[in-house]
C-alpha cells in the first residue's frame, strides 16, 4: 500500500499545526463559531447530540495493521473503547473533546493518516472496491488512481468552497462493489488497446433527491484523469446551486442542464485546462503503482481447503471470495455479529484484527461500505486458523450479503440530524431473522436503514431500504424495495405509508415471506423477483 | 409543557443544561426558562456553548423532554446503555 | 439545522469601495481608477478597473483584457466559492495585473485565495498580518497546479 514520503508527510504535520492553531483561537475566541466551524469540518470534526464526533479518513478503505492499531488505542485513549467504520469506508469516533483533538490528530499523522477533508463542502475521501488487488476480475489495480486524486483534491485551492460536499470513487471491474453509480463522479478503469483509461461518470447520489449518475465519458485515458476531474469540478464549483443546500449536490446541475450540455461544458473547460500541466508525469503514476504491487505470494501454498469443520465450512461459502492467486482467499470480517450494533467495533477487536492481518494478510485490512472489515490476501491453508481466532472475538458470524448483514448509519442514537433510531431497527430485524438456515435459504439479502433524508445508510440502494421520519416528534419508518448499489444499478421505491418501528420490523419480515413464496426458484435473490413482478404482491403481503 | 435551555460545551462537546445559574451536565437540574429571558441570548453571545436551543419538556425530576430527540440526548445513546449519563 | 449549510448564493455584495486594499502584494502602484460593475466596464472603454460579483463570467472580460488593470473579485460570503474559479480563469487566461478578493475575506482563505492568483485583498473584516505571514508560511509543499506557478509535489519528486 502507499508510503507516505517526506512531502506528504510534512504536508500532514503542516495541517495538523494548523488546526491546533485554529482551535487555540476559538478556544480564546478570537473567531466565531460561524467562522470555526467550516475549519472543524474540514478536518472532519463534527458536533453530533452527545459530543463532538471525529471522522478519521481511510483513504480508498486500506489500512495496515500499524494504522489500525492506533486506531484502536486513540479509542481506548480518547474515546470510549470503540469506533464506527462507516458506509464510505471511514471511522468514526463519538466521543471526542474539542481540546483534545490535535493531539489526536498528530497521533494519526505519525502513522500516515489523517481527518482531512472527510466533511465540509470539499472533495471528500476517494473510495474504491474493497477487493482491490486481489479479485479476478479486475483490469488492475484501482487504488494508484485512488491515491493519485486523494493528492490532487487535498487542500485543491479552486475547490474547497464547493456548493456541496464532492464523493468520488474508482473502481476497475465490471463487476461494482463500490456502489460506482451513486457517487459524484465515479471512475470506472478499463483497458482499451493495450492502454488504460477511464470510464467517467457524473451526477450520482443520494440524499433527498437519489440518482442514477451519467456516463459522459467513455474513455479518458489515465494520463489525462486528473484534468477532466478538474473541468467537472470548475463546471460545478460555478454553476452548482447555492440558493438551496437540498439542491447543490451536481447531479441537480446534471438533471437540469441535461447530461448533453452539461458533458458539452466539461468538454469545453478540459480543452483549456488539458494543456495547463494538471496532469502528472508518468513517473509520478510509475511511483504509486509500484507501491501496490502484488504481495510476494507463497506459490507452493495449496490450493484445496479442508472444510470437515461444518461450522467453518458455512462460513467459508458465505464469507470467503476467489482470489486472483491459486492458494489464496479473500476473506470478509462480519462486524454485524447478532446483537451488535452495526459497522461498531471495540479497541480489543481492531486490535486483534490488526495482528491477524500481521500474521495471515500481509498486515492489510480493507474496510468495506457495507460496513465490514476485508483481510484480502489469506492463504486458503489459513483461513482455519484465521477462523478460529475471529470466532474467539464475535468477528466470524457467516452473514455476508445475507439479511443480518444491515448496514445502518448512527441515526438518532447519536447524530443530529437524524430522524429516528437506525440502529435498533437494524438489530430487531436481524434479531428476528437469527436463524442460520433461515437467513441461508433467503439468501442474498441487502438491507439498509437510514435515520434520516441524507441517507448516509444508503437506503436508497438496499434490495428492502428503511428510511426514519419524524411524525410530530415520534419516529417512524418508510418502507421501499428493489434497490441497487451495484452494476444493476437502481433506486428502491417506497412501498407505502410508513410504519412504527415494531411495524417496519414485521413488514420487512412480510415482504420477505412472500418473496419466498413467489419466487421462481430458491436460486432467484429478492431483488430478482422483485423486478420480475413489481411491488404489487408485496404490498399486498404487507398492507392487505 | 415548559422550556428547558440546552446546548453543547465548546470544549468536551458535552450537553448542557441550564440549571438557573450555572451550566450542568444532568437533566435532572434543568429547570424551566421562560422564552426571552436574556440568558439566551447571553449564551449565543459568550459563544461557550453551541447551538444554544429551549426545548419542550413535561415537568418532573427529570423532566420529560417532549421529542425523541431531546429524550436521547438528555440520556445518551439507547443502544449503549453502559454509557448513559446519570 | 443542518451544520454549515446555509445557502449563500443572493447574498448582499459588500459595497464598491475605491479605497487600496488593505493587504497587497504587488510592487507597482495600486490602479487609482473607480472600480466599475461588470455589466457597465464594457461599454466604458476609459474604465481600467472592474467589480466581479459571484455570479459574473470572468471570460466576458477576455476580449478587453489588455485595458484590465485592477480586477476585484467579490466574495459577499466566504463559503460562497466561485470567485475562486473567476480568479483562476483570469489568470489562466494570461491577466498579469492586480487581482483583488474583497469582502468577507477570512485568515484562513488566505493561502487558497495566494495559490489561485489574487494578489490583493480588501477583507471586510482586517486581518493581523503577523497571522496571515504564518498562514502564507504553513504549508512547506502543494499537491496541485495552480496559478501562483509552485511547483506540485509531483514536479519536486521527479525534476
Amino acid at each position: 500500500m502507499y508510503q507516505y514520503d517526506n512531502y506528504d508527510q510534512a504536508i500532514v504535520d503542516a495541517r495538523v499545526d494548523e488546526f491546533r492553531d485554529q482551535v487555540q483561537r476559538r478556544l480564546a475566541n478570537e473567531i466565531t463559531e460561524d467562522e470555526f466551524k467550516p475549519l472543524r469540518l474540514m478536518n472532519g470534526l463534527y458536533l453530533q447530540l452527545h459530543a463532538y464526533m471525529l471522522r478519521v479518513a481511510i483513504p480508498y478503505g486500506t489500512l495496515s495493521s500499524k494504522q489500525l492499531h492506533m486506531l484502536a488505542h486513540i479509542a481506548r485513549r480518547y474515546d470510549r473503547d470503540y469506533a464506527h467504520f462507516t458506509t464510505r469506508q471511514n471511522l468514526q469516533y463519538n466521543w471526542m473533546k474539542l481540546h483534545e483533538t490535535p493531539d489526536l490528530l498528530a497521533d494519526l499523522a505519525s502513522v500516515e493518516m489523517h481527518a482531512i477533508q472527510t466533511s465540509g463542502n470539499c472533495i471528500r475521501n476517494i473510495s474504491s472496491d474493497q477487493f482491490a488487488g486481489a479479485a479476478a476480475d479486475e483490469v488492475a489495480d484501482p487504488r494508484p488512481y485512488a491515491e493519485l486524486l486523494r493528492q490532487w483534491s487535498s487542500f485543491h485551492p479552486e475547490f474547497s468552497f464547493l456548493p456541496r460536499k464532492f464523493k468520488i470513487a474508482v473502481t476497475a471491474s465490471a463487476t461494482d462493489r463500490a456502489a460506482l453509480q451513486l457517487h459524484d463522479i465515479g471512475l470506472q478503469l478499463i483497458e482499451q488497446g493495450g492502454e488504460l483509461g477511464f470510464r467517467v461518470l457524473v451526477g450520482g447520489g443520494m440524499g433527498r433527491t437519489p440518482m442514477i449518475g451519467h456516463w459522459i465519458r467513455e474513455w479518458v485515458p489515465v494520463r489525462q484523469y486528473l484534468s477532466y476531474c478538474e473541468a467537472i469540478l470548475r463546471v460545478y464549483n460555478r454553476y452548482g446551486r447555492r440558493d438551496n443546500i437540498y439542491k447543490a449536490r451536481i447531479k441537480i446541475l446534471v438533471h437540469e442542464l441535461g447530461a448533453e450540455e452539461f458533458t458539452r461544458q466539461v468538454e469545453a473547460e478540459w480543452t483549456l485546462l488539458e494543456p495547463l500541466g494538471i496532469d502528472a508525469p508518468p513517473a509520478e503514476y510509475d511511483r504509486i503503482v509500484a507501491q501496490f504491487a502484488d504481495p510476494a505470494y507463497d506459490t507452493a501454498a495449496p490450493d484445496t481447503l479442508d472444510r470437515s469443520d461444518p461450522d467453518f465450512a458455512v462460513w467459508v461459502d458465505q464469507n470467503v471470495h476467489a482470489h486472483k492467486q491459486p492458494g489464496y482467499a479473500i476473506a470478509t470480517i462480519s462486524l454485524k455479529p447478532k446483537g451488535g450494533i452495526p459497522g461498531d467495533a471495540s479497541s480489543a477487536q481492531m486490535h486483534l484484527i490488526a495482528e491477524l492481518a500481521e500474521r495471515y494478510s500481509v498486515s492489510e485490512i480493507r474496510v468495506t461500505h457495507s460496513q465490514n472489515l476485508v483481510l484480502a490476501h489469506v492463504r486458503k491453508a489459513d483461513l482455519h486458523a484465521l477462523w478460529s481466532a475471529l470466532a474467539e472475538a464475535d468477528l466470524a458470524t457467516p452473514n455476508l450479503d445475507l439479511v443480518t448483514d444491515i448496514i445502518a448509519c448512527p441515526g438518532l442514537d447519536y447524530c443530529t440530524l437524524a430522524n429516528a433510531r437506525s440502529i435498533p431497527v437494524a438489530q430487531k430485524i436481524a434479531a428476528r431473522f437469527a436463524d442460520l438456515d433461515r437467513q441461508r435459504d433467503i439468501g442474498e439479502m441487502k438491507i439498509k436503514v437510514s435515520g434520516c433524508i441524507n441517507a448516509c445508510g444508503h437506503h436508497h440502494a438496499g434490495h428492502i431500504g428503511i428510511l426514519g421520519v419524524d411524525k410530530k416528534g415520534e419516529e417512524a419508518y418508510q418502507l421501499s424495495l428493489g434497490g441497487s448499489g451495484a452494476e444493476d444499478a437502481s433506486l428502491a421505491k417506497i412501498l407505502g405509508p410508513g410504519f412504527s418501528e415494531a411495524g417496519v420490523v414485521d413488514a420487512v419480515e412480510k415482504v420477505i415471506e412472500k418473496y419466498r413464496e413467489v419466487r421462481a426458484s430458491p436460486d432467484e435473490r429478492f431483488l430478482d423477483t422483485y423486478r420480475r413482478l413489481g411491488d404489487a404482491p408485496f404490498k399486498e403481503a404487507v398492507y392487505g | 409543557m415548559i422550556k428547558l435551555l440546552t446546548g453543547n460545551e465548546l470544549l468536551t462537546g458535552d450537553v448542557v443544561w441550564w440549571n438557573g445559574s450555572a451550566w450542568s451536565l444532568h437533566l435532572r437540574d434543568a429547570v424551566p426558562v421562560e422564552p426571552g429571558d436574556p440568558i439566551l441570548d447571553h449564551t449565543i453571545a459568550a459563544e461557550r456553548v453551541n447551538d444554544p436551543v429551549l426545548i419542550d419538556a413535561e415537568p418532573g425530576t427529570p423532566p420529560a423532554p417532549r421529542t425523541a430527540r431531546e429524550k436521547i440526548r438528555g440520556v445518551g445513546p439507547s443502544v449503549r446503555p453502559d454509557l448513559a449519563r446519570a | 439545522m443542518v451544520e454549515d449549510q446555509q445557502a449563500v448564493a443572493g447574498a448582499a455584495p459588500p459595497p464598491l469601495d475605491d479605497a487600496p486594499a488593505t493587504l497587497r502584494f504587488r510592487a507597482d502602484a495600486p490602479d487609482d481608477g473607480s472600480l466599475v460593475p461588470l455589466a457597465d466596464f464594457l461599454g466604458d472603454s476609459n474604465a481600467a478597473a472592474v467589480r466581479l460579483d459571484p455570479a459574473d463570467d470572468p471570460r466576458t472580460l477576455l476580449p478587453v483584457l489588455d485595458r484590465v488593470r485592477l480586477i476585484e473579485v467579490a466574495f459577499p460570503k466566504f463559503r460562497d466559492g466561485r470567485g475562486y474559479s473567476s480568479a483562476r480563469i483570469l489568470r489562466e487566461a494570461g491577466y498579469t495585473g492586480e487581482l483583488r478578493a474583497a469582502g468577507d475575506v477570512l485568515l484562513d482563505q488566505m493561502v487558497f485565495l495566494r495559490r489561485i492568483g489574487f494578489d490583493s485583498f480588501a477583507p471586510a473584516k482586517p486581518l493581523e498580518l503577523a497571522l496571515v505571514d504564518a498562514a502564507l508560511a504553513r504549508f512547506p509543499y502543494v499537491y496541485q497546479t495552480s496559478s501562483d506557478g509552485r511547483p506540485p509535489v509531483w514536479a519536486l519528486r521527479h525534476g
